[in-house]
């Protein structure tokens, strides 16, 4: 509980600040979840999927004789069987398109080229090694500076008007006011860096049941799906399906992390194939799969500058960034930001001017752009802004905690628009920096570090300070593929008072179950555990836009409050009925409604319920029933201030974090274990990413990183140890005061440990060291600086 | 990840096992743990018609020491050896750094040494520690043979068809000994970007009477770096040895730049962890 917060239900209500236990998990741990693998269908057909191994090709033909051949094939796909369908190619997220079965050429290892339709997975994985594909195998092109250069390959050459690798250009702000400032600035600093290729990797590979009924033309797709009701609406765009005859059932989901927003041609393959055979069809991604062919995170190359005034303040910033886009262009994105929420890039800081250019290259790649955990590109500008500011510190001779108070926005500026045109809600970040600072005494630490300097040790503070944008809408700004991006809530009471709420977005293990019950709780007094939370099956849910980029708060939480007040409205129509009292004498608390001065008059809200399909007031309209579509005014901007600690070994480069605090303001927390139970995981996958996860690619374009044995993802045996701190300035405009938090601590934290090695070396003048922060990369940083021992 | 199919058979007995190997040809494997073998498979990158599980075997299980060795059957986890007092010096040191706790409890130090995969830990502890291997062939032959007999090359070994591993043997030291396994890794449960064995005895004026150095991920196959295990032999244990020691093992290692770090890091660790391990181990051996 922050001390902001209050709570104003009891715990056996459990309304919002009540930590309470995951109402979902009993299930989950006990093996009663319900995931895609898990379905099972009569009659059901298995999914295996051919992959291309190499990374740019022609092809001269495709030869399934022998896969077909292989008793329990039913049937082979190719992209030419595709093309007789106009499916061979897909619309992307980002307006591109992609090829779902390749026809012309392979332009990524582990494209997919064929599918085999068996009886069962062995011996459709045994048919799909047997398809014979005919490659005239072309360079491929493995960096997007080399696909921008002179003479480079032409990947997208289907595409018509393509005559080079460039996907976009994009740019944000003032380049004039920039400029002018940057001429007037006493200092410049820049930094050149990588944010390299990750993948979000989520426990439960993507997979999808396909069922369609050859008679009545139902389709009922089970997905691993973060935004069911955008993918039903892009099937019936796509594939020309009535949009009333498709189900999409998005079930338990082990994780999704941006991963599951995409439509991928196995999800569409599946569906054909279900089409053609009138039997249902399941394909589930194996691992490397997975990793080597489905949304990937980051990849961009960025150079930023700060121009600095003579007493250390920020005048200006540029960035200028390339995206290795891949293939294809799939970024999830909203249409009209190219570059995401990239130019967010001005953090937490007070200063007039910024421009942001982008330009996007095709690759040999697969294609992705999702926002890993992420809301949309803001973890790549957050992480250059906060690895620029601690360079400008060390460039004016400051700590690079003072020089951060200097320069923040400061709390009564808020609402606060940035040079790029956002407008920041809320926040106190001077407060929320010394409270970290604080917590670690870092006066001292900074003393501690001076000792071990003089005994010859390398002991780094690193300290991030960022500002999230979550929470897309509104819809003005914000909308995917045209969707727009609102949310919705539709709540239901029945007779007895208990309770059943449905969401247009969709959990992966955010605890959505719990926290939306919890807001309803509050709001109406319903204990928690009376409230069933439906969600996944557009059938059954409003719609909406699904879960990613901590939106699912932001949006459909306050569509859950909004919701559960129209209900509360009512309710109070119907308890002044049943009290013989005047509505506007009524006090309700904690789902009791009682007569101002005579609190011994008084209904609960069970018995309005009842009473709401027994005794309804004359003129009022039965039920207690409602939805809720809401579309928020503004992002919200929840921010952290991260410290971190580690000590290098100078003798071979390998570094250990000593301790990590990290305080996170998200606003009001509705339950605030779940809260930190998210900011933990984001901080993992913050340590991951900085120490050891990547994805890249040899000069052949083969893809480093397609099994979980070099793409790493941290146990807890690594995993330093987190100490959470908050604070809790709520958003204005939220309904309930709450922001988004889901990704908070994988966006803030990747610079903090990065800044923490860095100042181990910064007094041997080093500035830089991408991502991830390998050992071999701090030993040769420490070589080529003279402080390497030995 | 499916693998393609194959046949299993259960043997109850070595000669059994021996047996259906010999049978099985070329393309028959030994199932004992399986932690190598089963993911290989998964991945396709293993295709063996024929699978001989060796775990029904008692008398492969045992983990024991007897006539100044200590003996390692073929089925003997990663995990009996971590939990054993049996365990010394630098197998001792090792056992915990394999892998992870999963692969520990299913996987066979043994089955390990047979696959030779240069990033295997337990072939260099074994060349450290002058450690000999116990085959058995299909015509019921036994043989003993060094460690540095069995490894050919990466993940192949010297043995020939029908044949198959029963056990390991480490001679244990009458003297002062003492031993390390030095593994940089980048999470629990991967392969080693560099490891270092080291093993010393030292005679009764604390000289150096026998020195062992082998390396993990350095090299095509797990390498002992005997010229520097010859300059500390005879020698009274110093700074200056060993940093010289170290220097001759960074000079032996063949490391290449893969995506865990340069041949230049490498080699620089090498250096650094020999030096390290052999200040360990001799620091175990002072104690013992």
């Amino acid at each position: 509980m922050t001390a902001a917060q209050t709570l104003s239900t009891p715990p056996e209500i459990g309304g919002i600040g009540h930590s309470v236990p995951r109402q979902e998990d009993a299930r989950l741990i006990e093996g009663q979840g319900n995931f895609l693998d898990d379905i099972s269908l009569p009659g059901m057909l298995h999914m295996a999927i051919h992959r291309s191994p190499v990374a740019h090709a022609r092809i001269r033909g495709v030869n399934t004789e022998a896969a077909a051949a292989v008793p329990g094939v039913v049937a082979v796909v190719t992209g030419e069987l595709m093309a007789q369908h106009n499916l061979a190619w897909m619309p992307t997220l980002s307006g591109d398109t992609q090829a779902v079965l390749a026809t012309d050429k392979v332009r990524y290892q582990g494209q997919e080229v064929a599918c085999v339709i068996a009886s069962d997975p062995y011996t459709a994985a045994d048919a799909a090694a047997l398809v014979e594909v005919d490659y005239d195998v072309l360079d491929p092109v493995t960096s997007p500076q080399q696909s921008l250069a002179d003479g480079a390959p032409l990947i997208r050459d289907e595409k018509e008007g393509q005559t080079d690798n460039l996907v976009y250009t994009w740019e944000s702000g003032d380049s004039d006011a920039t400029d002018a400032a940057f001429d007037s600035a006493a200092r410049v600093v820049s930094l050149e860096t990588h944010y390299p290729r990750s993948h979000p990797a989520p426990l439960e590979t993507c997979g999808i049941v396909a069922d369609i009924n050859s008679v009545t033309g139902q389709a009922t797709l089970y997905m691993t799906s973060q935004a069911p009701h955008a993918h039903r609406t892009l099937f019936a765009l796509v594939a020309g399906l009535p949009e009333q005859n498709i189900r999409i059932i998005s079930p338990d989901i082990g994780g999704g992390f941006g991963n599951k927003v995409p439509i991928y041609p196995g999800y569409v393959v599946a569906t054909a194939a279900s089409l053609l055979l009138g039997t249902p069809v399941k394909w589930i991604e194996s691992r490397t799969d997975n990793l080597i062919s489905t949304g990937f995170g980051r990849d961009y190359h960025m150079r930023g500058e700060l121009a600095l005034s003579e007493d250390g303040r920020i005048l200006a910033l540029r960035a200028d960034v390339l995206s290795d886009q891949g293939a294809f262009y799939s970024d999830a994105q909203p249409s009209k930001l190219r570059a995401g929420l990239f130019h967010v890039v001005t953090g937490s800081y007070d200063f007039p001017s910024a421009h942001v250019t982008c330009r996007g290259a095709f690759t040999n790649k697969a294609p992705g752009g999702v926002a890993y955990r992420c809301s949309f590109r803001i973890t790549e500008a957050s992480y250059l802004i906060e690895r620029l500011v601690q360079n400008a510190a060390y460039e004016i001779g400051e700590d690079p905690a003072d020089f951060r108070l200097r320069n923040f926005i400061k709390p009564e500026q808020f609402p606060y628009t940035t040079p790029t045109g956002f407008v920041y809600d809320s926040g106190d970040y001077h407060t929320a920096m010394r409270k970290a600072m604080d917590e670690v005494d870092y006066t001292a630490l900074r003393a501690e570090q001076a000792e071990a300097r003089a005994e010859g040790r390398l002991i780094g503070i690193g300290v991030a300070h960022f500002t999230e944008a979550v929470g897309a809408g509104p819809s003005r700004t914000f909308d995917i593929a045209g969707l727009k991006m609102f949310d919705s809530a539709e709540l239901r009471v029945h007779p007895t008072g208990k309770a059943i709420l449905k969401l247009g977005v969709k959990t992966q293990g955010q605890g959505h179950e719990t926290t939306f019950a919890q807001i309803v709780a509050n709001e109406l007094g319903i204990p928690v555990t009376d409230i069933k939370v439906v969600h996944g099956d557009t059938d059954h849910t409003p719609y909406g836009l699904g879960t990613y980029g901590s939106r699912s708060t932001p949006t459909g939480g306050a569509a859950t409050a909004m919701v559960s007040r129209k209900l509360a409205d009512k309710s109070r129509k119907i308890a002044a009925h049943l009290l013989e009292a005047a509505e506007a004498d009524l006090d309700f608390s904690a789902g009791v409604f009682s007569v101002r001065g005579t609190p011994d008059r008084s209904v609960t809200i069970q018995d309005v319920a009842f009473a709401a399909y027994t005794n309804m007031p004359e003129g009022v309209e039965h039920g207690l029933e409602g939805s809720y579509y809401y579309d928020p005014p503004n992002l919200t901007f929840p921010y952290g201030s991260y410290i971190v600690v580690v000590e290098v070994d100078a003798e071979t480069g390998v570094w250990k974090v000593d301790r990590m605090v990290a305080l996170d303001d998200c606003g009001v927390r509705i339950n605030p274990m779940i809260v930190e139970g998210q900011i933990q995981g984001g901080l993992t996958e913050g340590f991951a990413k900085s120490s050891m996860q990547w994805i890249t690619f040899d000069e052949d374009g083969n893809c480093i990183g397609s099994n979980f044995m070099d793409y790493l993802v941290p146990t807890a045996w690594e995993t330093p140890r987190f100490e959470l701190l908050e604070t809790c300035v709520p958003s204005p405009h939220h309904p309930i005061g709450a922001k988004g938090v889901g990704e908070s601590a994988t966006v803030g934290s990747p610079a903090a440990f990065v800044n923490a090695v860095i100042d181990a070396l910064a007094h041997l003048g080093v500035r830089n060291i991408d991502m991830p922060v390998l050992p071999d990369r701090v030993w040769a940083a420490l070589q080529s600086a003279g402080g390497g021992v030995g | 990840m499916y693998p393609s199919s194959f046949d299993l058979t259960v043997a109850r007995s070595v000669a059994e096992a021996t047996a259906a190997l010999s049978e099985g040809g070329e393309d028959a494997r030994i199932l004992a743990g399986g932690q190598s073998l089963i993911p290989m498979m998964k991945l396709r990158f293993a295709f063996p018609s024929l699978l001989v599980d060796i775990n029904e075997i008692a008398e492969l299980a045992s983990l024991e020491r007897q006539n100044g060795e200590l003996r390692v059957g073929a089925t003997v986890r990663h995990a009996d050896v971590a939990a054993s007092d049996l365990a010394f010096g630098a197998v001792a040191a090792a056992a915990p750094w394999v892998a992870d706790p999963l692969v520990r409890n299913r996987g066979t130090l043994v089955g390990s040494v047979a696959h030779c995969d240069p990033e295997g830990d337990w072939n260099s502890v074994l060349l450290a520690t002058g450690a000999t291997v116990q085959i058995a062939g299909a015509d019921g032959s036994e043989r003993s043979i060094p460690i540095t007999e069995l490894i050919v090359g990466p993940f192949t070994n010297s043995l020939g068809e029908g044949e198959m591993l029963t056990a390991v043997h480490v001679p244990v030291p009458s003297g002062a000994s003492g031993g390390a396994y030095l593994k940089l890794e980048r999470k629990v449960g991967d392969y080693a970007t560099v490891g270092v064995a080291t093993h010393l005895e030292l005679d009764e004026d604390g000289r150096i009477s026998s020195a062992g150095i082998a390396l993990t991920s350095v090299a095509p196959s797990n390498l002992k770096a005997t010229e520097a295990e010859s300059v500390l032999i005879g020698e009274s244990p110093s700074g200056e040895l060993f940093a010289e020691a170290a220097s001759l093992t960074a000079d032996a290692a063949e490391p290449r730049s893969d995506i865990r770090g340069t041949a230049e890091w490498k080699r620089n660790v090498v250096r650094v962890y020999t030096r390290r391990g052999l200040e360990q181990a001799l620091s175990q051996a002072r104690s013992s």
